[in-house]
C-alpha cells in the first residue's frame, strides 16, 4: 500500500467516496438537475431511482465528465475534484457501465478492454498485461469471460461483464452502472448482483441507476430518489419499502399491482401455426411457433429481448415476412409473405402498439394530430376530396384522444418529440385502442414510461381485455408480464419454451424458461 | 424544425444571417482580387434590376424555382435527387420532339403540350434511378449523377445527329412560329405595363409560381404528402403505417423529375424556341442550393431562386462592366451554398444559446 492510500485510509472514517454538492444543470429551458447534493459512503452500494427524465443519468454523466455542471462541486474521497471529461473521471478512479454498451463488436474481449488504455506504440505488451489482469479479476470477482472471444459472439450478459472489466482494468474504485439489468435474464441479473457484492467486499463503491424498485431493495445499502431534477429523498434501503420509494418518485401514492378481475374468455380470435422467420442473414429467428389467442384474454410473451418476440410481432402486424407457417384471424389466413401490408392489417381489426415508438409508433417531428391518425390516415373520416387530408377532423379527433387519455400538455399542435415518454406512449395507445381492434398487439407498453403513466396504461390494457378484445402482450419486464397476463408464453431462441398460468408459476421458474432451461425436464 | 427557436428565427433569421456571412466572405474574396466590394455589389444589383436585366433575372429565377422545387420535394422523402440537370435536359428533348412533330396552331395548346412533354420526359429520366433505388437499393445520389452524364451525352448525340437541323450548328430546327410562348413583355403589355422587349422571361414564370403553390398543397395538405413526409422522417414508421417505401420513392422521384423537366418549358420552348446544347446551364445543380436555402419550403424556394437569379444576372453584368471573370460569381454562389447548406450551425448554435438565455430571463 502506498503512502497516499494510507492517508486516504485515515481520512476514510470521515470522507465519503463520492460527495456531490449543489449540482445544477440545465439543458435549454429544462432544469435537469436542481441543486443536488448526495454522498455515497466508501464501500457502499448506492441506488438512484427516479422516473425517466428525473435527472438520474444527467447527474451521473456530470460525475463521469460527459456534461459540465452549471454550478456545484464534486469531491472524490474527500478531495475536491474537477471532472471535465472521462479521462479526468478515470483518473479519479471512476468507471461507468453505460446502458448501451460502448464496445467494438468485431474486436475481442481483450482488445476492447485495452482499447483507449494502450501503452506504447505496439499492442503486444498491453495485451499481455491485460490478459494477466483479466485472469486475476475473473478469479477474484466471478467475472470470467473468454478474453479471445469476439464481442459479437458473446451474450449481452457477458458483454456487460466486459464493460465492468474495462472499468476495473482502469483501476476504478467507484463503479457507476446505468440501468444494468435492462437487458439481462433474471439469472444473469442475479449473477451481476453477486459480482457487485464481491466488488463491494473488496472496498469498491458502486452506484446503480435503475427504475426497478425490487433491485434496489435486493442489492443496495442506501438509495436516493430523484424527481423532476431534484433529489427528494436519500435513505437507508433497510428502512424503506418499494411503495414508499414509488411515492417519492411520483409524488403520490402509486398502485404497483394491477387491479383486474378473472378473464372472461370467448372464442378464438387468432391462431398462429408453425410460424417461422428467417432473417436476411439466413438466421432462424422464429422456429415453428404455434399458439391461439381468444377474446377477452391477455396473452403475455415473456423473454429476454432478441429471442424472437419482435419478429413475432412484426409478422402478425404485417411489417415483416414469415418464411413458413400461417396466421389465421377469425379462421381466415392473413398474408404473412413479404408482400404483406401493415395498412391492410388494420382493416382486419389488428391494432399494433409497436415496441419502438420512436422509430415506428410515432413520427417524432409530426404534430400530435398528425400522429393520432398515423396508419389510419386514409380512413374516410380523415380524408377530404381530391386526395386531401381532412385536417379539421384530424385535429378534432386528436383533441378528443388527448383528453380521454390524459395526454399532457393537451395541445394537438405539439410535435411528438416534445412529450415525455409516458405521454408519447399514450398517444400511440390512444390511436390504437380507440380504433377498437379485435386484436391488439402490444410491444413493451411501458418501456421508458414513468411509473405514474404505467398505472394508467396497464389499466387501459385491462379495460380493453374486459371489453372482449384479444391482446398479445410482449414485454421484457417480467413483473409486467406477470401482472397483466392471463396466460404466459416464454420465448427463448425463437422457440416457445413453455406456457404457464401466472397463478401457477413464479419468477424463478419463468426466469429459468427465459434462459432456455425447462425446469420440469430437470425434475 | 426546432423547438428551441421561434419559427421566424428558424425560417427567416438564420437563412438571412448565413447569407450575410456568405456575402461577407465573398467581399473578402473580391477585395483579394483588388476590386471594391461596394462597387461590385452596386454593379451586380444594377445589372440584375435595370430594365434590361430584370427580364433576365426573372428568367433565371424561373429555372431555379423549377429545379429548386424538384430537389425540395425529394428532400421531403429524404431522397437526394441531384439529377435535375439530366432530367431538365431530357425534358428539353421531349419539348423539342413534341414541338417539331406538329404544327401547333396557338400558344396555349403548345404550352399545355410542351409542359406535359417536359414533365413526362423529366419524370421518365428520374424513373430509372428511382426504380433502382426502390427495388435494388442502388443509391439515388450515385445513379442520378450518372444519369446526368448519360443525358448530356445523349443530347449531344441527338443534336449532332438525328435532331440536328440543316446547317452547321448542333441545334434542332426552330419551333413553329405560332407556338411561341408569350414573353413577359407581351404579358405585361396586356395590362399596359412596359417591359423590355428582348427579355427572355416568359409565361413560364407564372407556371413556376403555380407549381410552387401546388407543391405546397401536395406536401402539406394531401394524404400523399403526409405519407411522403412520414417516409422522409422514418422509413420504419412508414412501413408500420402501411406506407409502401417503394411506392413513395417512385412517386416522389417522378414528381421531382417532372418539376425539373418543366424548366425546359422556360428555356427550350419559351426562350430558345429550339433545342440547343447546354440548355440547362447548371440550373439543375443550383436547384440543390435553392432547396437547401429555401429549407424545402415552396416560399423559401421561390425567394432563394430569386436570389440566385439576381446573382446569375448580376454576375454576368459584373463580367461585362468590370471585367471580373465569370468564375468569380461561381465562387460567390459556392460560398452561399457552403454557408447555407453545411455551415448553418455556425449561426444556429449561437442563436439557440442566445434564445435560451433570453427565454430564461423572461421566465424568471
Amino acid at each position: 500500500m502506498s503512502q497516499m492510500t494510507e492517508n486516504a485510509g485515515r481520512l476514510d472514517a470521515v470522507a465519503p467516496a463520492i460527495e456531490l454538492i449543489g449540482i445544477s444543470k440545465a439543458f435549454g429551458p429544462v432544469q435537469a438537475n436542481k441543486d443536488i447534493s448526495m454522498t455515497v459512503a466508501k464501500g457502499a452500494i448506492h441506488g438512484i431511482v427516479g422516473e425517466n427524465g428525473a435527472g438520474k443519468s444527467t447527474l451521473m454523466s456530470i460525475l463521469y465528465g460527459f456534461y459540465k455542471a452549471d454550478s456545484g462541486s464534486v469531491k472524490i474521497n474527500g478531495v475536491p475534484t474537477t471532472i471535465n471529461d472521462s479521462h479526468d473521471a478515470i483518473a479519479a478512479g471512476i468507471g461507468m457501465v453505460h446502458q448501451h454498451f460502448m464496445l467494438v463488436d468485431n474486436f475481442t474481449v481483450l482488445e476492447n478492454v485495452v482499447l483507449g488504455a494502450e501503452e506504447g506504440a505496439t499492442l503486444g505488451p498491453s495485451l499481455r498485461k491485460a490478459r494477466k489482469e483479466l485472469k486475476r479479476l475473473a478469479d477474484e470477482y466471478e467475472l470470467d469471460v473468454d478474453p479471445d472471444a469476439l464481442i459479437e459472439d458473446i451474450s449481452v450478459g457477458f458483454q456487460q461483464r466486459v464493460e465492468i472489466l474495462k472499468a476495473l482494468y482502469r483501476q476504478a474504485e467507484i463503479l457507476i452502472l446505468d440501468e444494468p439489468t435492462g437487458v439481462l435474464t433474471p439469472d444473469e441479473a442475479d449473477h451481476l448482483f453477486r459480482i457487485l457484492r464481491n466488488l463491494k467486499e473488496q472496498g469498491k463503491t458502486i452506484v446503480i441507476i435503475t427504475h426497478k424498485l425490487r433491485e434496489i431493495m435486493d442489492v443496495t445499502d442506501s438509495v436516493s430518489v430523484m424527481r423532476r431534477g431534484e433529489m427528494t429523498k436519500t435513505i437507508a434501503t433497510a428502512s424503506t419499502s418499494p411503495e414508499d420509494l414509488a411515492e417519492a418518485m411520483v409524488g403520490r401514492r402509486v398502485l404497483l399491482e394491477v387491479n383486474k378481475s378473472p378473464a372472461q374468455v370467448g372464442e378464438t380470435v387468432m391462431q398462429v401455426k408453425d410460424l417461422s422467420v428467417t432473417d436476411m442473414h439466413g438466421v432462424k429467428r422464429l422456429k415453428n411457433v404455434s399458439f391461439e389467442l381468444k377474446r377477452g384474454e391477455i396473452l403475455g410473451i415473456a423473454g429476454v429481448a432478441g429471442n424472437g418476440q419482435s419478429e413475432l410481432l412484426e409478422v402478425i402486424s404485417g411489417i415483416g415476412a414469415a418464411s413458413a407457417g400461417e396466421v389465421l384471424m377469425h379462421g381466415e389466413a392473413i398474408d404473412i409473405s413479404r408482400h404483406a401490408n401493415a395498412g391492410l392489417r388494420r382493416q382486419r381489426g389488428i391494432g399494433h402498439v409497436p415496441e419502438d415508438r420512436h422509430q415506428r409508433g410515432l413520427v417524432m417531428p409530426f404534430m400530435t394530430w398528425e400522429n393520432t391518425a398515423f396508419g389510419y390516415h386514409n380512413e374516410p373520416e380523415y380524408s377530404g376530396r381530391f386526395g386531401l387530408a381532412n385536417q379539421k377532423s384530424m385535429k378534432q379527433d386528436a383533441r378528443e384522444k388527448m383528453e380521454r387519455f390524459d395526454i399532457r400538455p393537451p395541445i394537438p399542435q405539439l410535435v411528438a418529440s416534445s412529450f415525455s415518454g409516458g405521454n408519447q406512449q399514450k398517444i400511440v395507445l390512444a390511436r390504437e385502442i380507440e380504433r377498437n381492434p379485435d386484436l391488439l398487439l402490444i410491444g413493451q407498453p411501458t418501456r421508458g414510461v414513468d411509473i405514474g403513466a404505467i398505472e394508467f396504461i396497464h389499466q387501459q390494457i385491462v379495460n380493453l381485455r374486459d371489453s372482449g378484445k384479444a391482446i398479445l402482450l410482449v414485454s421484457v419486464e417480467l413483473d409486467e408480464i406477470q401482472a397483466l397476463s392471463d396466460r404466459i408464453l416464454v420465448m427463448f431462441d425463437g422457440v416457445i419454451q413453455g406456457e404457464r398460468l401466472p397463478e401457477d408459476t413464479n419468477e424463478s421458474e419463468l426466469g429459468l424458461l427465459m434462459a432456455g432451461v425447462d425446469p420440469e425436464a430437470k425434475q | 424544425m426546432n423547438k428551441n427557436l421561434p419559427k421566424w428565427v428558424d425560417l427567416g433569421l438564420i437563412p438571412l444571417l448565413t447569407l450575410l456571412l456568405a456575402f461577407a466572405v465573398s467581399g473578402l474574396v473580391v477585395l483579394s482580387i483588388g476590386e471594391n466590394p461596394v462597387e461590385v455589389v452596386k454593379v451586380m444589383l444594377q445589372g440584375a434590376f435595370n430594365p434590361f436585366g430584370i427580364g433576365h433575372t426573372l428568367y433565371f429565377t424561373t429555372n431555379f424555382i423549377f429545379t429548386g422545387l424538384a430537389v425540395a420535394v425529394a428532400f421531403h422523402a429524404r431522397l437526394f435527387n441531384i439529377g435535375g440537370e439530366g432530367q431538365a435536359g431530357l425534358a428539353g428533348v421531349g419539348v423539342a420532339l413534341v414541338m417539331l412533330s406538329y404544327d401547333w396552331p396557338n400558344w396555349p395548346v403548345a404550352l399545355l403540350a410542351g409542359t406535359l412533354a417536359a414533365m413526362a420526359f423529366g419524370a421518365a429520366w428520374a424513373a430509372i434511378p428511382a426504380y433502382l433505388q426502390a427495388k435494388r437499393g442502388s443509391h439515388i445520389v450515385i445513379t442520378t449523377i450518372m444519369f446526368n452524364l448519360i443525358a448530356g451525352a445523349l443530347i449531344g448525340y441527338l443534336l449532332v445527329g438525328p435532331m440536328q437541323a440543316e446547317g452547321s450548328l448542333p441545334e434542332s430546327a426552330g419551333f413553329p412560329e405560332a407556338a411561341a410562348l408569350p414573353s413577359l413583355h407581351v404579358i405585361l403589355g396586356w395590362f399596359g405595363i412596359e417591359f423590355d422587349r428582348f427579355a427572355p422571361a416568359n409565361i413560364s414564370l407564372f407556371l413556376a409560381l403555380v407549381a410552387a403553390v401546388l407543391v405546397w398543397v401536395l406536401i402539406w395538405k394531401t394524404r400523399l404528402g403526409y405519407e411522403i413526409r412520414a417516409f422522409g422522417h422514418s422509413e420504419k414508421a412508414a412501413v408500420y403505417a402501411g406506407i409502401s417505401p417503394m411506392k413513395i420513392t417512385m412517386i416522389v422521384m417522378l414528381v421531382s423529375g417532372a418539376l425539373s423537366g418543366m424548366m425546359a418549358v422556360n428555356t427550350v420552348q419559351g426562350e430558345a424556341e429550339r433545342l440547343v446544347l447546354g440548355a440547362v446551364e447548371g440550373a439543375g445543380f443550383i436547384g440543390i442550393a435553392v432547396a437547401l436555402m429555401g429549407r424545402s419550403h415552396p416560399v423559401g424556394v421561390v425567394l432563394a431562386a430569386f436570389l440566385f437569379g439576381i446573382l446569375t444576372q448580376g454576375g454576368a453584368e459584373l463580367q461585362f462592366t468590370l471585367g471580373i471573370p465569370a468564375q468569380m460569381i461561381t465562387v460567390i454562389q459556392a460560398l452561399i451554398i457552403m454557408f447555407t447548406g453545411s455551415l448553418e450551425n455556425l449561426v444556429r448554435i449561437p442563436l439557440e444559446k442566445l434564445f435560451i438565455r433570453a427565454g430564461k430571463g423572461a421566465a424568471s
